[in-house]
């Protein structure tokens, strides 16, 4: 579990997080959600100790990151592992070679261990026979399950992923979710990730932390996210009018209005609209 | 301001290296795969610089010297003194400073705007010491033995230009080279190949580890990266000239 303690960050004058407090639970993917710019990377950045907090604290299982030695630091980051929003991948190195280094780094296994690691990694995020590919010859979703690979291959306690789905089309995107997903289960990891991927929030948002200009504006999970009454989460979740209707649509469902088997057509001729808006609270924008 | 703080930055970042290394096997693997990128990769150019130096340096030297009461051997003397006192070690560093300094500042500054240093922070990795030492340490090893191979090819070049022109026979030539020969020339040369490697992989490797933006970023911290090292380089040669000769 990672504790996050009345946290506040800040660039010269420029206040990017202010007086953040979350818990992120182990065994499960917990998100971090906001439009670009809300201070989802710093809070993610102190939370390795990339950037140091101006007040509050980090907290590992109990341990304080902020009042950490530098020693002690380097114990805690070997627990970490991290996909970064462009992979961060060693452009010389091939890809068996990225997801050996930390092993030669911190371990002294023999060769043969290391590989067989290496081999069971890359067979569980779905890579075969890119073992000695470079970077640079592989696609951007292979990149990122390469990242992955390499943020496990230690078997980390603490998972950080930074926009795992940027630049990824929408069934890659969800490919990738999954597997972060499955491995935090797997593993009994506490996931963090930041995104602003709705795909993501739907599919994997076990805990949510919504910021808005470096605040902490909203708390919950995917199911409960979709009948939240915070004015600027839903502007933000729900920012194109296919999502909308979308959502529509669910609560007609939860509501037990509709079920999937029915035709859209008769719904709609029975006054579809008029039920989401008498059934529950619409989210649409006032024309 | 700025420039105090850098000076500050820079020196924090030298001393952000003396930690102890996580893996010694895989710094050493490092320091070896450094050494070779700018030992064998600046050899071909050293190479080339060093033998036309030398024999431009004959050449101009025969020119200049239009006195018939000076023995021949003189030339050689003079390319000789030449090339181990100024030529090898600080031309050939010019040189180095653009080839590896771009070099050094351009990949540590890919790492940084790419987040692999930041990757590789996050594993509990001292980057300043797996990443910048073993540039530097690997710098000072093959820094100083190209330049005795300049100090060789220059003088080599100037004995081939030297004969192929007809200015002075090769036995003239090598009389020449072993009169007056004042072995603390050659030492005066090395310390100053060891003070320029350290500045070129040095400044180099803070400007790239530093480098804050995109890819225009990098091309701007690999320009300043050389020009910096060049005017340091020129600095310390005259700082070294006036206390060591």
């Amino acid at each position: 579990m990672i504790e996050i303690k009345n946290v506040s960050k800040s660039f010269g004058d420029k206040q990017i997080l202010t007086d953040i407090s979350a818990i992120m639970e182990t065994g499960k993917t917990n998100l971090i959600i906001g439009t670009s710019g809300s201070g989802k990377t710093v809070l993610q950045k102190c939370m390795v100790a990339l950037f140091e907090v101006d007040e509050g604290e980090i907290i590992f299982d109990g341990k304080s990151l902020t009042a950490m030695q530098e020693e002690e630091r380097k114990e805690l980051r070997q627990q970490i592992g991290m996909l970064f929003q462009g992979s961060a991948l060693f452009d010389s190195m091939t890809v068996e070679q990225n997801v050996k280094f930390p092993l030669d780094m911190f371990t002294k296994w023999p060769l043969s261990k290391k590989m067989e690691r290496v081999n069971d990694v890359l067979e569980r995020v779905n890579l075969k026979d890119t073992n000695k590919k470079f970077p640079a010859e592989i696609s951007g979703g292979m990149k990122k399950r390469v990242g992955i690979a390499r943020a496990i291959v230690l078997k980390p306690k603490y998972l950080f992923c930074d926009e795992p789905n940027s630049g990824l089309d929408p069934q890659t995107s969800i490919l990738i979710d999954k597997l972060i997903h499955e491995i935090t289960k797997e593993n009994n990891i506490t996931t963090v990730i930041n995104t602003h991927d709705m795909n993501s929030v739907m599919e994997i948002g076990e805990n949510i932390l919504y910021l808005y200009h470096g605040k902490k504006e909203w708390e919950g999970t995917n199911k409960e996210i979709i009948f939240n009454k915070h004015d600027k989460l839903n502007e933000f979740i729900f920012a194109s009018e296919f999502l909308r209707d979308a959502k529509d649509m669910r609560m007609l469902e939860e509501k037990g209005i509709i079920d999937n088997d029915r035709n859209m057509d008769d719904i709609l001729r029975e006054g579809g609209a008029n039920l989401v808006m008498e059934g529950g609270d619409s989210n649409k924008p006032e024309e | 301001m700025t420039l105090f703080s850098t000076i500050g930055s820079y020196l924090l970042l030298i001393k952000g290296m003396f930690t102890k290394p996580e893996n010694i096997k895989m710094y050493w693997k490092e320091l070896m795969h450094q050494s070779v990128e700018i030992g064998m990769g600046s050899l071909g150019i050293v190479a080339v610089i060093s033998v036309f130096m030398g024999a431009v340096s004959a050449v101009q030297t025969a020119y200049q010297l239009t006195n018939p009461i000076l023995p021949k051997e003189t030339i050689a003397q003079i390319v000789r003194d030449t090339v181990i006192l100024e030529f090898a070690p600080t031309l050939v560093c010019i040189v180095l400073a653009g080839v590896i300094g771009s070099k050094i500042a351009g990949e540590l500054g890919n790492m940084r705007v790419s987040e692999q240093i930041d990757a590789l922070e996050i594993m509990g990795i001292n980057t300043k010491s797996y990443l910048v030492a073993p540039k530097i340490l690997a710098a000072l090893i093959t820094i100083p033995l190209l330049v005795v191979l300049a100090m060789v090819l220059g003088i080599y070049g100037g004995r081939l230009a030297g004969s192929l022109g007809g200015i002075l026979s090769t036995d003239t030539y090598d009389k020449g080279l072993i009169e007056n020969f004042i072995p603390k020339n050659v030492w005066f040369a090395l310390a100053k190949a060891y003070t320029f490697a350290f500045i070129i992989s040095s400044v180099s490797s803070y400007y790239g580890y530093n480098v804050k933006g995109g890819a225009l970023e990098i091309g701007r911290a690999s320009t300043t990266a050389v020009i910096t090292s060049c005017i340091l380089i020129l600095f310390a040669d005259y700082i070294l000239a006036s206390f060591l000769l």
